[in-house]
């Protein structure tokens, strides 16, 4: 089935989920091209890897201490 | 009569009198049937005859008769060891069925946690990363194929979805990109040798009991639900270790195919972790709600059997010795 829209998710707490290929272009003119079924995008800013999520967002804590901050 | 023969592996030395019987079996004899009461659930000799009872639905052995695949004897002994195996674990992992609880444990980097990865990143040798690759080349060599048996179990959404993933594992229709191709590139750079079944004899039962419950739960239809979970867990946690090994590689100056196996599996797990999550799961459980224990026994175990594994190689490396069961065998087809 051809859909007439491409189907995006954005998660509550990660990537912008887009399906089909993209082509990405990055603020300094680079274009990034993945040809995967559904690719990832960073959307919290914290990927070492952008503009694809490297699950960066995630909650890092410590055994004693709780939540910690670290971007 | 047809007989696997081109590039399957030749059987593996014996390691007990279980995994003898299914030897003997393979090579078409009528092998009193052993017994499997009373050997030690996660140990060498039950490990390894259900290893050599799955490959049949693999790849096959070398010189070993297709059809042995559905040999009422195998299936006897497989039946029994998997009884054992299954009990232990039941028993060995508490059962829950708070499935959110279950997930969001995963999703959390806890900075204090220290596995084989942060050990490899920071300061393990090359040695210790080439035993670590030629062990799990048992799963990686064959990447993904044990959760493909789940596809036909599955109907509508999950199915989609876990289709959307192995497309993915299996290269996206590129045979250079399949990810096990990946590894076995990775595994020739880094001077292993990247023959399917080179590094059974070497293994320890821990690699074997890992992927022995993918096959396990790939295999029954009644475990469908487990398998889910264990393949969850492996793309939760995938990311942040293949970064960690990432760097492992590089800082031990490994080359292009080491680095871009793990990679790859940073980007391609970040993806497929969202979808086995919220397009595999959750329709799964809203669809039957009552698989939800299957699928914490399946997220568990797998947490249980990998914790195993990074007990072995730290107790050897701790030591300053091999992880490899059989040194001498490692590498050789």
């Amino acid at each position: 089935m051809v859909e007439s829209h491409r189907r995006v998710i954005v998660t509550d707490e990660g990537p912008i989920l887009v399906y089909g290929p993209v082509d990405v272009e990055m603020p300094d003119g680079t274009r990034v091209l993945s040809d995967r079924a559904v690719t990832a995008l960073c959307a919290c800013g914290r990927s070492g890897r952008r503009p694809f999520c490297d699950t960066s967002h995630r909650r890092r804590v410590r055994d004693e201490e709780g939540e910690e901050n670290v971007p | 009569m047809t007989m696997t023969t081109s590039k399957a592996p030749v059987l593996p030395a014996p390691r007990g009198p279980i995994s003898e019987g299914v030897l003997s079996a393979l090579r078409g004899n009528r092998p009193a049937v052993p017994s499997v009461d009373g050997s030690p659930p996660y140990g060498d000799d039950l490990q390894l005859a259900l290893y050599c009872c799955y490959e049949l639905h693999y790849r096959g052995f070398h010189g070993v008769a297709d059809d042995r695949e559905w040999d009422p004897t195998l299936l006897g002994i497989r039946a029994e060891s998997e009884r054992v195996f299954l009990d232990a674990l039941r028993h060995d992992v508490p059962a829950g069925t708070d499935i959110d609880a279950e997930l969001d444990a995963l999703l959390v980097e806890n900075l204090d946690t220290f596995g084989v990865s942060h050990h490899l990143r920071r300061h393990g040798e090359l040695w210790q990363l080439r035993e670590y690759v030629a062990h799990r080349s048992l799963y990686h060599l064959k990447e993904a194929d044990p959760q493909t048996f789940v596809i036909p179990r599955l109907d509508g959404p999950p199915k989609a979805a876990l289709v959307t993933v192995q497309h993915d594992e299996y290269g996206a229709g590129d045979p250079e990109r399949t990810h096990s191709k990946l590894f076995a590139d990775m595994m020739a750079e880094l001077g292993l040798s990247d023959v399917y079944g080179a590094y059974v004899d070497s293994a320890p039962a821990e690699m074997l009991a890992e992927v022995n419950f993918m096959s396990l739960c790939g295999l029954h239809r009644g475990l469908r639900a487990a398998l889910i979970g264990q393949f969850a867990t492996v793309e939760l946690t995938s990311s942040p270790g293949s970064d960690r090994l990432v760097k492992a590689m590089r800082r031990l100056g490994c080359g292009p195919a080491a680095v871009h196996f793990y990679a790859e599996h940073v980007e391609a797990d970040a993806v497929h972790e969202q979808l086995i999550r919220h397009e595999v799961i959750t329709p799964l459980l809203r669809a039957e709600p009552e698989l939800t224990a299957d699928v914490v026994f399946g997220v568990r175990s797998s947490l249980f059997l990998a914790g195993r594994l990074e007990e072995h190689l730290f107790r050897h490396w701790r030591r300053g010795e091999s992880s490899f069961h059989d040194e001498a065998e490692a590498g050789k087809p």
